[in-house]
């Protein structure tokens, strides 16, 4: 694997730019001083203990929410000011996948290519691409609610990126599958972020961390470790990264 | 000993002309720890619905504690604990009146059990006059299984405790687990982390609303039954399709920071396996025989039964 160089900041091909990003709620402190970027194409993997701050910084990343204090910048634009530019620029995919069961796949693509104001004929080619990369082609008019959760998982990932976005966020996005499907689905992840899409992932699958170029485990409000899954291994001396999410979320839970 | 805490025999279950139970059958032991282990829609919430009396099955019995689940349901639900897959709880009540409820409809109190919960619920109790709507994700999960415990069941059903959990809180509540174990409670849970069942006494693998082995960790990994190579190379994103070149591959999949893969001849070696990545362009390839883990298993056994459906 290349090894990517950790140092560099303000490069032209960061795409995510964070520095000294505060947010408080009242006297508690959710996100201290984060500071670290995003190349494009990368695949950026965001781990975290329940409660560490994680569900904080990505709402403010995907311009949902205003930070207390810091400098931001995501797929060029500022989230203080530019917050309807992030969100056109960015694709949002969570474990609970936001499509409409009572639609078939094609009213699915169309209804969210109609909300990111795509052009008719752009909506069409773009379902027959991503459908037929899914190998889905068949299954079109096919009703959500009767198609297999792995499909679902799948096609709620396309439907993120169906707008051509320069990064995609995925919260937990395969959660409950089995370990076939959660595997395609990372292909399907793979195939994306070699055509050039970030991917900004958060997972609570630490072999799901493996597979990430770069990771960052926030813990208590902190970035506490952040480089790729080898060298983590490596500087805390174990043999997974299960076992450096283990060394370093256990060394200060707060629960309140 | 080694008395039955479930004797479950042919169970069917169907939903709309969808099977969500495929006649499975289990035996679990007093005492045991057991998981069933398997992704969402294999079926173990139906199963545990089932088993903790709260639907009927179409076909087929199933003894808990002795009781039967259709005929004698009221015995069963007093010697059964369960931590329904969501928070269940009162979440305008305090957790203090939470677990007073739960005690009261058990008639017993929580002082009388408490030596049972304290260690879980001493964790919880600095907060007891706090609502359990505005207790972190942790601490609910806590809460719910004090709550499934104060009335000192024989046989405790916790459907999905970790799912959404992260691995810190994970390994906290396995620990639990354990404790509660050697307290001589049989614990039954479910889970769709594979990694947890190496943390049970038997597990059944389930998948599609059938068990796909029934067997201690230790033996299911044991009848794996193929060389199991984890393979990296410098570039590994095309790393699996060019091991899928590879004659009579078995399977090819990305493992952690390897790429896991299995040959159907006995023989294949690691060397045959470096000789063919060399040619395809690989460098720095290592190949390593690594022991199987559960997940390894499961997926095999998904593939079998998906040649054995298409035989049929």
């Amino acid at each position: 694997m290349q090894t990517p160089d950790l140092i560099k900041q303000n490069e032209p091909n960061h795409v995510i730019e964070v520095n000294n990003m505060v947010k408080k709620f009242g006297d508690f402190v959710a996100n201290d001083k984060l500071s670290f970027f995003v190349r494009q194409g990368e695949i950026f993997g965001f781990l975290g203990a329940n409660g560490a701050g994680k569900t904080t910084a990505m709402k403010i990343l995907c311009g949902l929410s205003a930070p207390t204090s810091g400098e931001i910048n995501v797929a060029g634009f500022d989230v203080y000011r530019q917050t309807d530019l992030i969100k056109k620029n960015i694709g949002y995919m969570s474990q609970k996948f936001s499509l409409y069961e009572d639609l078939t796949i094609r009213e699915n693509f169309r209804f969210y290519g109609g909300i990111y104001g795509l052009k008719n004929a752009e909506i069409k080619e773009r379902i027959a691409y991503l459908l037929n990369r899914l190998g889905l082609m068949h299954a079109a008019d096919k009703v959500l609610k009767e198609i297999p959760l792995g499909w679902k998982q799948k096609l709620a990932f396309s439907v993120a990126i169906m707008h051509r976005p320069k990064i995609v966020f995925l919260d937990e996005p395969t959660g409950g599958v089995d370990p076939v499907t959660r595997r395609q689905f990372w292909e399907l992840i793979y195939e994306a972020a070699n055509d050039g899409l970030t991917v900004f992932v958060t997972t609570h699958y630490m072999d799901e961390a493996e597979y990430c170029e770069r990771v960052s485990i926030m813990v208590d409000g902190r970035i506490e470790a952040l480089d790729t899954p080898a060298r983590l291994r490596e500087k805390y001396q174990a043999a997974s990264m299960n076992e450096v999410f283990l060394k370093l979320a256990r060394i200060k839970k707060s629960e309140s | 000993m080694n008395q039955v805490a479930v004797d479950m025999r042919e169970i069917r279950k169907s939903y709309n002309g969808t099977r969500a139970l495929n006649d499975i059958s289990v035996h679990i032991h007093q005492g045991e720890l057991f998981g069933f282990i398997g992704p969402d829609g294999a079926g173990k919430s139906t199963l545990f619905h089932i088993l903790t009396t709260l639907l009927l099955p179409d076909a087929g019995t199933a003894l808990v504690g002795g009781f039967d689940t259709v005929r004698e349901y009221g015995k069963i639900r007093r010697i059964v604990g369960y931590m329904p897959g969501r928070f269940s709880l009162y979440q305008d009540l305090t957790v203090e009146e939470n677990l007073k409820f739960f005690a009261g409809i058990f008639k017993t109190t929580i002082a009388e059990n408490y030596h049972l919960i304290k260690d879980i619920y001493g964790q919880i109790e600095p907060f007891k006059n706090r609502r359990a709507g505005q207790l972190s994700g942790g601490m609910k999960q806590k809460l719910a299984l004090s709550c499934a415990l104060v009335h000192k069941p024989e046989i405790l059903f916790l459907d999905e405790p970790t799912t959404g959990v992260d691995a810190v809180s994970r390994k906290e509540f396995w620990e639990m687990l354990q404790r509660l174990k050697a307290q001589g409670i049989t614990i039954i849970v479910s889970t769709p982390y594979m990694d947890e069942a190496a943390l049970c006494d038997r597990v059944a693998l389930m998948q599609k609303g059938d068990f796909m082995a029934i067997n201690t960790p230790e033996v299911i990994v044991a009848n794996f039954g193929y060389r199991l190579f984890a393979v990296k190379s410098a570039l590994m994103y095309p790393l699996p399709a060019a091991l899928e070149a590879m004659p009579d591959t078995k399977a090819v999949y990305r493992f952690g920071d390897a790429v896991h893969y299995l040959n159907t001849h006995e023989d294949k070696s690691a060397e045959d396996i470096i000789r063919h990545l060399q040619v395809h362009g690989h460098n720095e390839v290592t190949v390593n025989q690594v022991n199987p883990t559960i997940e390894d298993c499961f997926m095999l056994l998904m593939k079998k039964e998906e040649t054995a459906d298409a035989n049929t």
